[in-house]
Parts: structure tokens; sequence; C-alpha cells
């Protein structure tokens, strides 16, 4: 294909992905069998940062080790918050779709659910504070009404909190490729379901949820890739004592060990890339937009 | 079943209702406590009714410098907004033809919104290192003068933070590009250039006037995500902090209610650019 004017447009943006998307995840492949000391990255092609990572990890006893327990524990994180954001997005999009008689009205309530999208992340974590807190509302309330006696912890900075957060902050990531899916619907298909006898259980089951499939899927990805390399919410809301592969990272980088962190980035990719192609085996995306 | 409102509908709305108050309940919380008098604490009762902790942030909180922050958030937003402007709708245009690498710069540009963010500024940053290495290298090997006394890195707010938030704001750009194309009425642009417009005016006056409305959206994705941005900035930001990078620091030290004064505002910015952009999309649209 000759290199025509579309081109040329498109190559600002190309140019911005090579640059700041391409090139990086190249050099963090190269610079994950480097070595380093203290204060420099050596030029190398050694495997020790990967058998570091992997360190114990293969010798059968009855402790896992530290990689595989961070790795378990960022899966549970992933399978509770995909849970959740599925159930609830699902339900919203839902009642968006099928409830919501009018265009204009429809409109206002997506983007209700759309706005806190464009607010900050960090704000909407800590505004759980006052709720879940030692002296929160949560728990004066269920003190007041005698359902504990004392104060409960677990509420913030805990496993818990954690995943409240991610259910509150990426459930939009559901919201949107199901409606997306689930507004192409036709609505024929559904009446005369209905008219042969359908229940609304059966219509469910075997017409809508099966249609917005992919959906379901892109949405998957979305939350499922934020949960991976998450280091921000489960470093807020567990109160920094909760270990992540994403948090491993960051604080390999503080300490300038870039080589390690580079190691455990790849390790991560391929997990990540793993389970997407997995999921998009399912679906065309494009076909989605 | 669609035209009954059975037990299915009533049930919908109360889980809407309940959705939305779990959404905004918590931000809610905090603004109400942004108000706590000069006595009260980071949670309820409030301790009567101030701007007390306004007035501390606009001191500066005894912190960090966020005034600085917060005009550097702002105007990385703005610059971030253009640009993503500019790079989606050149971009956008582009797609609906085919030209080289349409495919791969499709597949790599969703492969950005997926790819983890921390992975990302992992590598940015090792990029913009080595070439600090390789510059002062060089300096040192030519006696390149300003290398040797005052070069210290690349790395900074508007090139590799810049560069980082691109990533992330860009697929919003591009996607809802598509979106909009993939409803185009094409007949409007045949027939400008069956006309004798060149595609330059059919764009002028043909593409752009109804693209309009949904390329504010594309501003707005702009300013917003990058004025919030924390993940994929957060290793490449080099010597300056931005607003998010300074809120996250706050949450461990901070134990006033001046944290929810800032949520407060900073929430209060956000609503603002939302609040634009909708007036001019419905401007937009009337015209």
């Amino acid at each position: 294909m000759k290199i025509n004017k579309y081109f040329l447009l498109a190559l600002p943006f190309y140019l911005i992905f090579i640059f700041f998307f391409i090139i990086p995840l190249i050099l963090t492949i190269i610079v994950s069998f480097w070595d380093y000391t203290e204060y420099s990255i050596i030029p190398d092609f050694i495997f020790d940062n990967y058998k570091y990572i992997f360190n114990k990890c293969f010798k059968f006893s009855n402790d896992l080790c530290v990689t595989f327990k961070t790795y378990l524990s960022t899966f549970y994180f992933c399978f509770m918050a995909w849970f959740f954001t599925l159930i609830i997005g699902f339900t919203v999009a839902y009642f968006l779709v099928f409830h919501v008689r009018s265009v204009g009205m429809q409109i206002v309530l997506f983007l209700i659910c759309t706005i806190p999208f464009w607010t900050s992340n960090v704000i909407r974590m800590i505004s759980w504070i006052p709720l879940l807190g030692r002296n929160g509302l949560f728990n004066s309330f269920l003190i007041s009404t005698g359902v504990i006696d004392e104060p409960q912890e677990w509420f913030l900075y805990s496993h818990f909190s954690v995943i409240l957060a991610f259910v509150h902050l990426y459930t939009l990531f559901m919201i949107v490729p199901i409606f997306n899916s689930l507004i192409r619907i036709d609505k024929s298909l559904i009446e005369a379901a209905y008219d042969s006898g359908a229940n609304g259980f059966q219509i469910l089951t075997n017409i809508i949820i099966p249609l917005c499939k992919p959906g379901i899927i892109i949405g998957s990805i979305f939350v499922i890739t934020v949960v991976m390399g998450d280091f921000l919410t489960i470093g807020i809301m567990g109160g920094q004592q909760i270990a992540s592969i994403g948090k491993i990272i960051q604080v390999e980088m503080s300490y300038l060990q870039l080589p390690s962190a580079a190691a455990n980035a790849v390790i991560l990719l391929i997990i990540t890339l793993l389970l997407i192609w997995t999921m998009t085996k399912f679906i065309d995306i494009r076909k989605e937009l | 079943m669609l035209n009954k409102k059975g037990k299915s509908y009533y049930f919908c709305w109360g889980f809407f209702l309940a959705f939305v108050i779990f959404l905004y309940g918590p931000t809610f919380t905090i603004v109400v406590l942004s108000f706590q008098g000069p006595e009260g604490g980071l949670t309820f009762p409030m301790n009567g009714f101030s701007f007390h902790w306004f007035h501390k942030l606009w001191e500066g909180g005894g912190y960090v410098d966020i005034g600085s922050a917060f005009r550097r958030s702002i105007l990385l937003g703005l610059i971030l907004m253009v640009l993503t402007v500019l790079l989606s709708v050149s971009a956008g245009m582009a797609f609906r033809k085919k030209f080289f690498g349409a495919n791969f710069l499709f597949l790599i540009t969703v492969s950005s919104l997926i790819v983890p963010s921390i992975i990302l500024s992992l590598g940015i940053a090792l990029e913009f290192r080595l070439l600090d290495e390789t510059l002062k290298f060089l300096g040192d090997k030519y006696s390149i003068q300003w290398i040797i006394n005052d070069f210290q890195t690349t790395l900074n707010m508007y090139s590799s933070g810049l560069g980082a938030q691109l990533t992330w704001t860009l697929p919003f750009g591009l996607l809802i590009m598509f979106a909009i194309f993939n409803r185009f009425d094409k007949s409007f642009e045949e027939a400008s250039v069956d006309l004798g417009a060149s595609s330059w005016q059919t764009f002028k006056f043909v593409v752009l006037p109804i693209i309009a409305p949904s390329v504010i959206g594309i501003a707005l994705f702009g300013f917003t995500l990058s004025y919030d941005e924390l993940a994929r900035s957060s290793q490449v930001m080099g010597a300056t902090n931005t607003l998010p990078l300074e809120l996250k620091g706050l949450t461990t030290t901070v134990t006033t209610p001046v944290i929810y004064a800032l949520g407060t505002l900073t929430t209060g910015i956000s609503f603002l650019a939302i609040f634009i952009a909708i007036i001019l999309f419905m401007i937009m649209r009337k015209k």
C-alpha cells in the first residue's frame, strides 16, 4: 500500500505511540535482563532478576513463595472486582436500556453514571474514610442500632475496602460496553420470545445475555487489566499493608532497582496479555464500537 | 414484558437509585465535611460550619505548595486537551480510509488502554533514563559544556509526563472518533466534493460542523483524564508534582479536613469542566 495523505494525517498519533508505548515496552523487556548496583544499571544479559522473582517458588514445600502469594492475592482482587462490577454493571445497563423509555432520560441517567469517571480517583477513594473509619458513619450507625457493640476495624484499610473501592471506581467500565451491546438488541426479538411464551428469566438467559456477550467481555477485560496492575487503590485503601504486583514494581522503582522492576513488569505483562488473549478469542473488538 | 411495569421494573429503579447513592454518596460526604468547624475532625459529627479548612488550604495548609501543583495540573490538562483533540481528530479522519499500518495503529491504541499503567510508567521512566545516560555520555565524549555543567535529566512534566498521559487520553479520543464516524452520513461530504470543494474545505465547512459536538466530548476526556491522571505519570513527572501526586502523598500524612477541602476543590474543577462541556455541546447541537 502506498504511503498516502491519510498516513500523514495519522502520523503524529503514530509517533506518540511509537515513542511512548512501543519503545518503552521494548526497553522494559531488554532492561529486565540487565544487571544493577545501588546507583546504576548495567547492560548485560543475565537471568538473575527472573531467578530472584521465582526464588524458592518451585521447591515443593508447604509455604508459597512471595511472588505466588502476591499473584494469588491479585487474582483474588481481580475475581471479586470482576464479579461485583459485572453484576452491578449489567443490572444498571439493563435498567437504562429496557426500563428507561425516553432517549433524553436515557442520556441524562447515563451521564449521571459517567460523571464520576471524570473526577479524581484519589479523592473518590479518600471519600470512603469518613464512612468506613473506626469512628466513621457506618460504625456509629451500626452501634446505635445495636447490630455491633464495638467499632469494627475491618471496614477500612482491609481487603473489603479495597474491593469496595474497585467496584466504586470501575463499575462504569462494565456499564458502558454492556449498555452499548444491549442497546443494539432488536426489541422485536424480545417481543417475539415473549409472544412465544418465554418468561422473563428465559428471555434474559437465552436472548439478552448471549447477545450482550461482547459488551460483557470488553468490560471484563477493562476491569481485570486495571486491577491486575493496580498499586494505587490497593495502596491507599489497603493502608499500604496489602501486597500487589503493581506495588512491588513501584517499590523496586523507588529503590532504583530498575532491572528487577522490569522483570516483574514483563511477567505481569505476559500474564495480563494471556488473560486478554483468552477473553478476546470470543469476539472481534473492532466490530463493537 | 417490555410494556409491563412489573417487579423487574421497580427492582431495577431501586437498584439504580442505590447505585447512584453509592456513586455520589462518599463524595458528597467529604464535600459536607470540608466545611467542618476549626475544631472538627476527619469524621462526623460536624463541629459547626466554617470555611476554615479552605483558608488553611489557601495558605498552603502547611504541607506542600498546593497552589502551584494546582496551576501545573490545570495547565497540563489544557495542553493535553488541545493535543488530544488535534491528534484524535486527524487520526480519526485518516482511519476512514485505508493507510499504511492502520490495523497496527488500532491494535496499539487499544492495547494502550489495557496495558497496566505501572508497566508503561516504568517503561517510559527507563526510556528517559537511558536517554539521560546517552546525553551525559555524549557530553563527556565531546566535552559539551552545558551537558557537563547543568544537565540533570530529560524526565519532565512536559516531556515524559505529557507523553505518558497521551497514551491514556488518545485511545479515548480515537474511540470517540470511531463512534462518530460509524454513525456519520457520508452523503453530505460527497455532495460537497461533487460541488467542487477541496478536501480541506469539505472538512472545515461540512465534516467539522457535524462532528463538533462530539469533539467537545474528546476535549472533556483530554482535560479531565489528564487533570486526574496518576498511575501512568506517577514515575515520570521528574522533579515537579501534579495535583494528583500531591494528593496521594497527602493521604498518608494529613489528618485534618484540609484534605477534604482540597478534594472538594478538585472535584469542583472537574464538575466545572463537565458543566462547560455539556453547555457547549448543547449550544453546538442547536446550531
